[in-house]
C-alpha cells in the first residue's frame, strides 16, 4: 500500500494562528496513529488564508486559481481530513465555509473526517457538534465521533493535569482524535472522486433517457 | 479558420459617464456591429438568447433575419440556443425559415442556458436540463431530416404526421454547435452527432478548455466521424485592444472593474492571466489567441465578445475596426502556417450542400385540396 495523505485544513485568519496550531497537531496526531498501526502517511497542509481571494475570485466569477484548485485537489484526493475552524458568531468561519462549498458535488462522499475547532472560551466547544458536523453529513462525510475543541486557555494547560471541569487535557484529545481518525483511514474504502468530465453512461442511454 | 464576434445583448451602464442606453437603443446598435463586423472582414455574428433584464436578445431569429435583408457575406449564428426551454420544433421552424431567408448564410449553437428560472418560466425544471438537451435536439435532428416526423418523449407532446415548415434550404439543416463550459455529455452530444463544439473559454483557464475539447475529439473520432483532429471546435474569447497596451489597460478598467460577469473581484490582472481575457496591443492579442490551438489543436472558430459591459458603441466599432483590420488578418496567417490539409474549415451552407452531392429542393407539398382535387405541385410543375 502506498503512503496515505492526510489533508489537514486550517480556516485560522492568522498568521501565526492557534486554529493552525491545532490542526498541525491533530494531523499529527493521525500520522503516528496511522503508524502504530504499521501504515505509512503524511500530511498535506491547506491554509486556507493563502487562497482567501482565490476563493472569492471562484465565487464571484468561476474562475479557479491553479492554487486554489490545487487545495481542492489535495483535500478531495486525501485519504483522510483533518478540517479546523475558529468559531465565529457560534459556528465556523466564512472561510471555511467557502472552502467547502466550491468543493464539488460527491467529492468527498465517504472522507474520513476529524474535527477540530477553536475560540476565546470553552463556552464555544459545541460548535463541532451544531455546525461542522452537519455540514460534513450533507457532504457525505464520514466524521470520527469525537471532535477536539481547543480553548485558548488549553495551550497554556499542563498535559498531566485535567481541567477545572473535568475534561482531559488537550494532548490527550487531539491523541484520542487522530486515533479515531486512523481507524478510519485504515478501513476506509472510499476511491478518489472520478474525473469530472469522465462519461458515465453511454450516449445510447442517455438518448433513451435512462 | 472563421473569426467572428458574440455578443449576449445586455444594457449596461456605461460606469464611466453613468449613461445607460435604452433598448431600443442597444438593438440598433448591436445591428450595427454586425454589419461593422461584416464591413470589417470578420466571418461570423453571433447573438445570444436570453429572457430576463438585463438582456434584450429574446428573440434571436428576428434580429439575424434583420441582419441578413442588411449583410451579404457574414454568417449569422447564435451564442446560444437554448435547446433546453425552447420547444425544438419551434426552433426547428425558426432557424430554417431564417436560413431560407439568410440564403443559408445560418448556423446555430446550443447550449442549456444559466439562468435558472428560466426553466420554470419556460414550464421546465433545470435539474432536467441534460436530459432536456440530449431528447429536444434529438427531436430537432429528425425534424431537420426526416420530412414527416412521427414522435414521443418524456418533455413535450406527442407528434404524429407532423412536417416542419420550410423544410431545410436545398435539403440541407444548418450546421449545430453544442457549447458546453464544463458537462462532458454535451461533448460526447456533439461528438455522437459529428455536429461542432463550441468552448465559451472565456471564464476558465485553458486546462479546463484543452480537457473538454480533448474528450469531444476522442469520441467525434469514436463515432467515426473522422480523426480527432478533424472534429470541429470553436472557442470564445474577449479583448480590449488599442494600439498601446498601457492606453488599452487603463481604458478598459474601469468597465472591467465593475462588469456585472467579473466586477468587484479578481483585478484585471489577475483575471487576465486566468482567462484568455486579453487587454492590450493588437499584438498581444494576436500572440494570445495564436497560442491557442498549442492548448486545443488546429481549430475552426474564434469568436470574441467585444460589446460588454456598457462600453459605448463608439468604442465597440473602433474595436471591431481593430479587430478586423490588424488582428484577425495576422491570426488568419499564423493560423493556417502548419495547419495540416486534412483538418477541415467550419461547414459551411455551400461546403455541406457539396457534401449532399448539390442542391436539392426539400419543398414538401400539401395534398390534393378537396375542392380542386388537384395537387399544388401539379401546378408548380406544370
Amino acid at each position: 500500500m502506498t503512503e496515505r495523505v492526510i489533508a489537514v485544513v486550517s480556516a485560522g485568519l492568522r498568521d501565526p494562528s492557534s486554529t493552525r496550531l491545532l490542526a498541525d497537531r491533530l494531523g499529527e496526531a493521525t500520522v503516528q496513529a496511522l503508524a502504530a498501526r504499521g501504515i505509512a502517511a503524511t500530511t498535506r497542509l491547506v491554509d486556507l488564508r493563502t487562497v482567501a481571494a482565490d476563493m472569492t475570485t471562484a465565487l464571484l466569477t468561476s474562475v479557479q486559481s491553479p492554487a486554489l484548485a490545487e487545495a481542492q485537489r489535495t483535500v478531495t484526493h486525501a485519504d483522510g481530513l483533518v478540517a479546523v475552524s475558529p468559531i465565529y458568531s457560534g459556528s465556523y468561519n466564512g472561510l471555511f465555509k467557502t472552502f467547502f462549498d466550491l468543493v464539488e458535488e460527491d467529492a468527498l462522499e465517504d472522507m474520513p473526517v476529524l474535527l477540530g475547532a477553536t475560540a476565546g472560551t470553552a463556552r464555544h466547544s459545541l460548535a463541532i457538534e451544531h455546525a461542522l458536523r452537519p455540514l460534513f453529513a450533507y457532504l457525505g462525510a464520514v466524521t470520527t465521533p469525537t471532535g477536539v475543541f481547543a480553548a485558548t486557555d488549553d495551550f497554556g494547560h499542563s498535559s498531566a493535569v485535567r481541567a477545572d471541569d473535568d475534561v482531559a487535557p488537550l494532548a490527550d484529545r487531539v491523541a484520542r482524535g487522530g486515533a479515531e481518525l486512523a481507524r478510519l483511514v485504515a478501513t476506509s474504502e472510499r476511491r478518489p472522486p472520478a474525473d469530472p468530465l469522465a462519461l458515465t453512461e453511454s450516449f445510447e442511454d442517455l438518448l433513451r433517457g435512462e | 479558420m472563421q473569426f467572428g464576434v458574440f455578443t449576449v445583448s445586455d444594457i449596461t451602464r456605461d460606469p464611466t459617464t453613468g449613461r445607460i442606453p435604452t433598448e431600443h437603443e442597444r438593438i440598433r446598435a448591436v445591428v450595427e456591429i454586425a454589419r461593422t463586423a461584416e464591413e470589417v472582414g470578420l466571418d461570423v455574428f453571433a447573438l445570444g438568447e436570453h429572457h430576463n433584464p438585463p438582456f434584450f436578445s429574446s428573440s434571436p431569429t428576428t434580429t439575424l433575419a434583420y441582419i441578413a435583408a442588411q449583410t451579404e457575406r457574414i454568417i449569422l449564428s447564435t451564442a446560444t440556443t437554448l435547446i433546453t426551454t425552447n420547444d425544438p420544433v419551434k426552433i426547428a421552424e425558426d432557424y430554417a425559415m431564417l436560413q431560407h431567408l439568410a440564403d443559408g448564410r445560418v448556423d446555430l449553437m446550443l447550449g442549456r442556458g444559466n439562468t435558472g428560472p428560466v426553466y420554470p418560466w419556460f414550464g421546465q425544471d433545470i435539474r432536467n436540463g441534460i436530459a432536456l438537451a440530449i431528447e429536444n435536439y434529438a427531436l430537432l435532428h429528425r425534424l431537420w431530416r426526416e420530412d414527416v416526423v412521427d414522435w414521443e418523449g418524456r418533455f413535450r407532446t406527442p407528434l404524429q404526421s407532423f412536417t416542419s415548415t420550410p423544410r431545410p434550404l436545398d435539403g440541407v439543416p444548418p450546421f449545430v454547435w453544442h457549447g458546453s463550459i464544463r458537462s462532458p455529455q454535451i461533448a460526447e452530444q456533439a461528438a455522437y452527432y459529428g455536429d461542432g463544439f463550441f468552448h465559451n473559454n472565456i471564464f476558465w483557464n485553458i486546462e479546463h478548455t484543452a480537457a473538454m475539447v480533448r474528450l469531444y475529439r476522442q469520441r467525434f473520432e469514436h463515432y467515426g466521424h473522422g480523426s480527432a483532429d478533424q472534429a470541429i471546435v470553436g472557442l470564445g474569447g474577449q479583448a480590449f485592444i488599442r494600439p498601446n497596451s498601457q492606453d488599452a489597460v487603463r481604458e478598459f478598467r474601469p468597465y472591467f472593474d465593475v462588469a456585472p460577469v467579473y466586477g468587484h473581484g479578481p483585478s484585471l490582472e489577475e483575471f487576465t492571466e486566468l482567462t484568455p481575457l486579453t487587454v492590450g496591443s493588437p499584438q498581444q492579442v494576436i500572440d494570445r489567441y495564436a497560442a491557442m490551438r498549442e492548448h486545443v489543436g488546429d481549430y475552426q472558430r474564434q469568436l470574441f465578445l467585444i460589446d460588454h459591459a456598457g462600453l459605448p458603441q463608439k468604442t465597440v466599432l473602433e474595436q471591431l475596426e481593430i479587430l478586423g483590420t490588424e488582428v484577425v488578418p495576422v491570426l488568419r496567417r499564423e493560423m493556417a502556417a502548419g495547419r495540416p490539409a486534412h483538418v477541415p474549415d467550419a461547414p459551411t451552407h455551400a461546403s455541406l450542400v457539396a457534401a449532399a452531392g448539390g442542391p436539392r429542393d426539400a419543398t414538401v407539398y400539401a395534398d390534393a385540396d378537396g375542392v380542386t382535387g388537384r395537387a399544388p405541385q401539379v401546378e408548380a410543375t406544370a
